[in-house]
């Protein structure tokens, strides 16, 4: 194909709906709980049924829809198309396996590569997620490798097959500080050479600023902000965004007792009717328990799911 | 480190692979001796080579298998060799082990006999633990009512107890009056095993499917589009396969028991077969006035099925990482 585009559209969950261009990161952001995870997950088609169904919606790749696809079609896809990378690369990786043999099984399987070229590639990919000694480190066992690198050889394993699409759900959470700045900085120059769109699945505001070109703020399954980076951090649109700022530790405040979010995040079960953020929003009025808002539109591609969106953004 | 993504071509890749090959020698280059691919498996080596209980086990199972395979290197005697006038002699400097009621020595039928038995226990094992194996990683990786179905299969014959169970099976095959083959019944002994047995493999290995199949390199798997098949068989199987493993070496020898009891009670194998089980069997009406008869080949037994049950224990703790 001439056009490297994917315009994927979920609408899975409650609404929600997102879409990654070429070359182009969009964070998803959200607590714990706040369907993050699942949403990456359906778009995978790796969501176990039972318990997951889905009842409507369209996940479109490359302008087609995944979910009208049989079994073994959405299987290439996965890999070739669209790649994920986990939280947990311990777990993520298979302990009886060698890291090498991980990424060489798919270059053999899925490219038909003799076992010399596929472990040549999976040298050239390990070096390229900067495992030092890439040669000599291939046939380690992934219990060998420390946390980082486990996640530098999940990540060359989610590359092998060049997808198009890198979903990376919560990359950094399992690592330590230090660690998970070069970690979100091999994965943002990888995407630039490679010209990937990347969901960045994150609870880490300060990860976002730093790599997305858009946000997507999840809340109780559903999207309750979308926005450019640089105009959620300058202006959010919805309450709920507000105040995960607002409870970010700031410099300038120091001394001062940290904000918070009162209150715990609904129950998927039984979410309270309305906006399923009323019962924790500063801003809430009588419609925001009645009432379930509507999308309002922001401008610049800009939407909150608030009744007073406008307001909100205005800074009132 | 350079940027290799703007490396245009494979020489460029190399040379800058080389370096970081290079530079991480320089850094650490003890490290570089001591450190070896170490997996679960040479772990579990390690681990076992320091165990006096699993070398003693290893070598009472050597020696066994030595006698199945050339028993004539302990004995020269040929168990079929019968002479009447020894009948029921008691153990001596020419015949360790005395004599039975025909007058075979018994030390070379104990030594001949070997071979029998632990073909049927192995051969009872590695059926049990195919069946049960492929019929538990099925269970416990496929949907729920496939899983339900073949679990409830299992409850079938797990429910039969066993020995009544193989009565019913190897009387039913062989009427009271016929004395079928070699191959026959041994074939017929192992399956009565392999039929009555496979729901314990297929239940351990069922679990240990469903414990693994919660890990995210499954879902890992999946997602860079592995083949159900292939998840199974590759990534789920040798996660899976230590516990099965652990229970085939301490079936192997509560099967060489089984062997036993069903020669013993005159449905397994039976003469001119020789094996414990048979021996056994032949001592039964002599307990008081020739125990010999009985206490070699059962002894036999005994440390056979001790001697692999230790192994089971040894290997189990090697492979079970929060036992260290």
């Amino acid at each position: 194909m001439e056009f490297r585009t994917r315009d994927g559209v979920a609408k899975v969950l409650n609404g929600v709906s997102y879409h990654v261009s070429a070359g182009e990161t969009l964070a998803v952001l959200g607590e714990s709980g706040s369907g993050k995870s699942v949403t990456a997950q359906t778009i995978m088609g790796i969501l176990d049924t039972p318990p997951g169904f889905i009842t409507n919606g369209t996940i479109k790749f490359r302008g087609e829809d995944l979910l009208t696809k049989s079994a073994d079609e959405r299987r290439e896809v996965r890999g070739e198309g669209i790649a994920m990378i986990f939280q947990d690369a311990l777990s993520a990786l298979n302990p009886v396996f060698t890291v090498g043999f991980q990424i060489e099984e798919q270059l053999k399987v899925r490219r038909g590569m003799s076992k010399a070229d596929a472990r040549k590639r999976a040298v050239e990919l390990l070096d390229q997620v900067k495992i030092p000694n890439a040669k000599g480190r291939v046939s380690d066992y992934p219990h060998q490798f420390s946390g980082g690198m486990r996640q530098r050889a999940m990540i060359a394993m989610s590359l092998a097959l060049d997808p198009e699409l890198l979903i990376a759900d919560e990359p950094t959470t399992a690592l330590d500080v230090t660690v998970q700045a070069q970690i979100m900085d091999l994965l943002a120059e990888i995407q630039k050479e490679r010209d990937m769109g990347m969901i960045l699945i994150t609870h880490d505001l300060g990860v976002v600023a730093d790599v997305a070109d858009r946000i997507s703020v999840m809340y109780a399954g559903r999207i309750v902000e979308h926005a450019d980076v640089y105009e959620l951090f300058r202006a959010p649109g919805h309450p709920y965004t507000e105040s995960l700022l607002e409870s970010l530790p700031r410099v300038d405040l120091r001394g001062q007792e940290l904000k918070t979010i009162k209150g715990l995040p609904p129950s998927l079960t039984n979410i309270p009717p309305g906006c399923p953020f009323n019962p924790r929003c500063p801003r809430v009025f009588d419609r925001c328990v009645t009432e379930v808002p509507a999308v309002h539109n922001l401008g610049m591609g800009r939407t909150s799911r608030c009744h007073i969106a406008e307001e909100v953004v205005a800074r009132d | 480190m350079s940027d290799p993504g703007s490396v245009s071509g494979g020489a460029g890749l190399e040379a800058s692979a080389a370096a970081g090959v290079d530079q991480a020698s320089h850094v650490d280059d003890s490290s570089q001796k001591q450190r070896k691919p170490r997996s679960l498996w040479s772990d579990a080596w390690g681990e076992l080579r320091r165990k006096p209980t699993f070398i003693i086990s290893l070598v009472i199972i050597a020696v066994i298998v030595l006698m199945a395979i050339w028993p004539t290197l302990f004995t020269s005697v040929d168990p079929r060799a019968a002479d009447l006038d020894k009948s029921l002699q008691a153990p001596s400097g020419d015949a360790w082990f005395g004599y039975d009621l025909q007058g075979y020595d018994v030390y070379a039928r104990a030594m001949h006999g070997a071979r029998a038995s632990l073909l049927v226990g192995i051969f009872a094992t590695v059926l049990t633990v195919l069946i049960g194996s492929i019929i538990g990683i099925i269970a416990g990786y496929a949907k729920t009512w496939l899983d339900s179905v073949l679990s409830r299969f299992a409850d079938i014959f797990a429910g039969i107890p066993f020995v009544l169970g193989a009565i019913v099976i190897l009387t039913t095959l062989n009427a009271p009056t016929e004395n079928p083959g070699v191959a026959r019944i041994i074939t017929q002994v192992v399956l009565s095993i392999a039929v009555l047995s496979w729901p314990v493999a297929m239940r351990i290995m069922r679990s240990a499917t469903l414990v693994a199949k919660q890990q995210d390199y499954v879902k890992a798997a999946r997602g860079l589009g592995a083949s159900p098949l292939r998840i199974v068989f590759r990534h789920l199987l040798p996660n899976t396969v230590a516990p099965v493993l652990v229970y085939a070496t301490i079936a192997l020898g509560a099967f060489i028991g089984a062997e036993a009891t069903l020669a013993f009670l005159g449905i397994g194998l039976r003469p001119p077969v020789v094996s414990w089980g048979v021996m056994i069997s032949e001592s039964r009406d002599y307990f008081q006035s020739a125990p010999h008869m009985l206490l070699f080949p059962a002894g036999f037994v005994t440390i056979t099925v001790l001697a692999f049950v230790m192994l089971g224990d040894a290997v189990r703790d090697a492979l079970d990482p929060k036992s260290r």
